[in-house]
């Protein structure tokens, strides 16, 4: 039912407090109710846990894991392993997003396919490619030593190598998105005119396009960096126990120790890290331009 | 009305710009077919013409966005076919602008400056001098955001001359402006232009505006001239039902023509009129159908009984309305056919006539122009 | 046009993209072939063709029971993220209420919160509800984690619907409900349509939350993808994951044929 008019008073109900409430409002009542108790109750239990397993634990759990030069080792770990996933994804990623920006739009609606699919598609079949590919009796091995260019396997597996090359392939798409999105609202009259003003096409990109794009640029690397932190299958599968990053270590805890409050005060340490990364993506760039890509791109 | 008093080149001196044969074909539909154009040196020539007719094509082509398909584009006496935009060294003042967001007033008109390695030094200086000339001294700092329509309008100006461009190309620029801004930003420009002593092209497709601002406008149809001439030129002799129907308002009265030397006669009906050879504009109008254009001002509405002087044809007409414009009153009155005419006479004088009159509307054998209808 | 005088380099951008094409592409259609290999082991190129491992899968018990398992749960998830998620849909773009900034956050969470901390989260409390290693328990974390995807995708659609055409329904006599049934939804079922889709994929590829939450009786198919990487690696995995490549990339030219079918996109 319209909400303009007049008919939008007679169905909102003034509620105390100056408040108003309509009749659309109770449509989300399910859902609001479904994600409060299957999804953000197990959160706030798994927080609270991490202060009372133990029990009067307090914060133990976090005192352990910051003392111990291990886990610590591990945190930093992940950052280094996300950061260089982001840039890897970055430097292939613009050029992409630029191709996509310059073609005809049949092609560049092509090249967005080609960005989707893998997107959508299952995360440990892409993985298990990876694994696949990358052993030591995997493809690239075996065609390197069948042409004889190699006579030892290269070790491209349970190393950081590998490890950034899975997760680079699949974070992609979530680097190219965004950037497009940004892209394709650059006016080109905005390059024509620096090419007027005689700006070369080198000038003109450097000076004009770039600027223009980083927002975009902000929002896919805060994106990426971000996912990549939680990764859990890709580096597991693809790497050895040296690249643990977080979220595995807190499988194994939960897993394998039973340490329910440790892995909780991790699992919360590494939800309070992305809290904090995304709220200054925020500042740098609205967030409803990354999801705004996603929605429009999806 | 439109600037006599510009100092133009000589006739003798080179061309600031010439176009021959200029082509230009999307797929098969010709955009632009074949123009040919000579601007001397300081004129301000107008490109006036429904959307579509092909003025911004032409003028991206002169700028080198747009690679013509045929002919050849000469910007003081150099051939630009292979000269891509960044090297052609004119200035352009887009539509909506396209001030670089990202950069303020002072750094955008600074640009064009960097990119011709001009010592920082001097950069400053000529920035300023760009702004005083814009009178926007102080609003340099700001960003275009924070500039309203004319002040962005005045930085994009500023922008496109600050390195001396001896052509200025200006694609609409007014458009986005609201009438009395757009007025007092025409005089501006023209203003602006003249102490540069610049060649200025300018597109629009307010016929108004043209005249205004112009010493020469090219009617542009279907991607041809179809006449080009100053704005008493085309007012007062168009060439064409499609150019007269665009300058102006006017009556249209067609009929059958047939010459007889230095003249001839219009029959409409049961009307026949003489046409004096002043009307012929000095052209060959082939006998059959045509149209006499006559201006508003030029009809005299009259009783339907007086004598109908010496020199002069009639036709009869009831008046429709009869609007008062302030300075003027203009008098609608439908002719025996159902035809529409418009009449203009001076508030001081007249006002006799009401709605319902049933008049005559008289004009001189040598008023308007009589052209080929079709 | 010939804007060639626009890009810096145009050839290298070119050769650029078509390795990044080739970059995200071709890993993933390498198992394809795997999956008929004749050998024993997963070895590239594979020496012969042969279907022994489809007919493995075919065969084995826990394969079966696990391509059933996923697609149910997919399936039903699908069911109610899309109710659920239009539902919220409508209630976020259309409703008032206190809160509501807040509740849009809530909805949207399940896209930012790094996913084993879902995981971890889910199972310690699901455990005590007792509807680990069931249907139900998987449903409910699938479908918080699907529902935000219908919600964008039905809300896209709500915003760019033109009110004028459900006043138009009103004043020619149809009530709220009638102008819902016969002229709103109609034109936001690609939305709604789409939206499923995704959540049937974000249940059926789902991984990290479903290790946890099922059991040895019941599992999807992922987490039995899972076990089997890690320990034995014949070819019969990447029959299996074929298949399941099959599945989404079935779901997917879906997703373009409802777009395409789209009205007024």
């Amino acid at each position: 039912m319209p909400l303009t008019g007049p008919s939008a008073g007679r169905s909102s109900r003034r509620l105390r407090g100056g408040w108003t409430i309509n009749r659309w409002a109770w449509l989300a009542f399910p859902t609001i109710a479904l994600l409060v108790v299957f999804f953000l109750a197990p959160l706030v239990l798994m927080s609270l846990r991490s202060i009372t397993d133990p029990p009067n634990a307090g914060l133990a759990n976090y005192r352990t894991f910051f003392v111990s030069e291990a886990d610590v080792r591990v945190l930093a770990n992940t950052f280094y392993i996300a950061a260089i996933s982001t840039v890897v994804c970055l430097v292939i990623g613009y050029p992409y997003a630029y191709l996509m920006n310059i073609v005809p739009p049949r092609m560049a609606g092509v090249l967005l396919i080609v960005v989707l699919v893998p997107f959508w598609s299952s995360l440990l079949v892409r993985t298990f490619a990876w694994e696949v590919i990358l052993r030591d009796t995997g493809v690239i091995n075996s065609l390197l030593i069948s042409w004889g260019l190699i006579s030892q396997p290269l070790s491209l597996i349970r190393n950081t190598l590998g490890v950034i090359l899975g997760m680079s392939q699949i974070l992609l798409p979530f680097m190219v998105l965004p950037l497009f999105a940004v892209m394709r609202r650059i006016d080109p009259e905005y390059t024509r005119a620096a090419a007027n003003l005689g700006a070369p096409p080198a000038a003109a990109f450097r000076r004009i396009f770039v600027p223009l794009s980083l927002p975009g640029v902000a929002a896919g690397t805060l994106l990426v960096f971000v996912l990549a932190l939680g990764f859990y299958i890709t580096p597991t599968i693809l790497g050895s126990p040296r690249e643990t990053m977080i979220s595995r270590f807190i499988a194994d805890q939960v897993q394998q120790r039973l340490d329910w409050g440790l892995g909780s005060a991790m699992a919360v340490i590494l939800m309070v890290v992305t809290f904090i990364a995304l709220v200054l993506a925020s500042r740098v760039v609205r967030l409803r331009d990354v999801f705004g890509a996603l929605e429009d791109e999806s | 009305m439109s600037a006599t008093s510009r100092p133009v080149g000589e006739a003798g001196q080179r061309p600031a710009l010439v176009l021959r044969g200029l082509t230009k074909h999307y797929g098969g539909v010709p955009a632009v077919a074949g123009l040919d154009l000579e601007v001397r040196r300081g004129e301000f020539v107008t490109l006036l013409g429904p959307s579509g007719s092909g003025k911004t094509t032409t003028l991206r082509m002169i700028a080198g966005f747009t690679l013509q398909t045929g002919g050849t584009i000469e910007i003081d006496g150099v051939d630009m076919s292979r000269v891509p935009p960044y090297r052609r060294d004119v200035g352009m003042i887009f539509q909506n602008y396209a001030l670089f967001p990202h950069m303020t007033a002072a750094q955008n008109i600074a640009f064009p400056l960097e990119m011709r390695r001009v010592p920082r030094s001097e950069i400053k200086r000529r920035v300023a001098d760009a702004l005083a000339l814009v009178k926007l001294t102080g609003f340099g700092e700001r960003y275009p955001r924070q500039l309203s329509g004319g002040q962005q309008q005045r930085v994009a100006f500023a922008r496109a001359v600050v390195f001396g461009p001896r052509l200025l190309l200006m694609d609409e620029p007014l458009g986005a402006l609201d009438k009395k801004l757009r007025e007092a930003l025409q005089l501006e420009v023209m203003h602006f232009s003249r102490q540069l002593g610049a060649t200025v092209i300018y597109v629009t497709h307010d016929q108004e505006e043209a005249l205004v601002m112009s010493d020469r406008i090219a009617i542009f149809r279907d991607g041809r001239i179809e006449q080009l001439g100053t704005g008493e030129d085309l007012y007062n002799r168009p060439v064409s039902l499609f150019v007269a129907d665009f300058i102006g308002e006017s009556n249209i009265l067609r009929g059958d023509f047939t010459g007889n030397g230095d003249g001839g006669w219009l029959t409409r009906g049961s009307w026949r009129w003489q046409v004096g050879s002043a009307s012929m504009a000095g052209r060959e109008i082939a006998d059959g159908a045509a149209a006499w254009v006559i201006r508003p001002e030029h009809l005299r509405v009259e009783s339907s009984g007086a004598a109908l002087s010496d020199g002069r044809n009639a036709i009869d007409a009831d008046v429709k309305e009869v609007l008062y414009l302030g300075a003027t009153r203009k008098i609608e009155l439908t002719l025996p056919d159902g035809q529409t005419a418009v009449g203009r006479e001076s508030a001081e004088a007249g006002g006799i006539w009401r709605s319902g009159d049933r008049v005559r509307l008289s004009w001189a054998i040598t008023d308007g122009v009589v052209v080929a209808d079709g | 046009m010939s804007d060639s005088w626009r890009s810096p380099n145009r050839v290298l951008l070119v050769a650029l993209g078509g390795l990044t094409v080739f970059f995200l592409v071709v890993p993933t259609l390498i198992i394809v072939p795997m999956g008929f290999s004749s050998s024993q082991i997963l070895t590239f190129p594979p020496p012969g063709w042969s279907l022994q491992w489809y007919e493995k899968m075919l065969t084995d018990r826990q394969w079966t029971t696990g391509f059933l398992n996923s697609f149910q749960v997919a399936t039903v998830t699908a069911i109610v993220s899309t109710v659920l998620g239009t539902m919220a849909a409508l209630g976020m773009v259309r409703g008032r209420f206190p809160g509501k900034s807040l509740a849009n956050a809530l909805i949207l969470s399940p896209l930012i919160v790094p996913v084993i901390v879902i995981a971890i989260g889910m199972f310690s409390l699901y455990v005590r509800w007792k509807i680990t290693g069931s249907i139900v328990g998987l449903v409910a974390a699938h479908s918080a984690l699907a529902i935000p995807f219908v919600m964008i995708n039905v809300a896209t659609g709500l915003r760019t619907l033109d009110r004028n055409l459900e006043m138009a329904a009103q004043n020619l006599g149809a009530g709220p409900g009638r102008t819902f049934m016969r002229v709103t939804f109609p034109l936001i079922l690609p939305g709604v349509l789409t939206g499923a889709l995704f959540a049937f994929l974000t249940s059926w590829d789902e991984v990290v939350v479903a290790i946890f939450l099922t059991t040895a009786k019941f599992r999807t198919l992922p987490v039995e993808m899972w076990e089997q990487v890690r320990q034995v690696v014949d070819p019969t995995v990447a029959a299996v994951a074929t298949m399941v490549l099959a599945v989404t990339t079935t779901v997917l030219l879906l997703v373009f044929v409802v777009r395409r079918q789209a009205p007024a996109t």
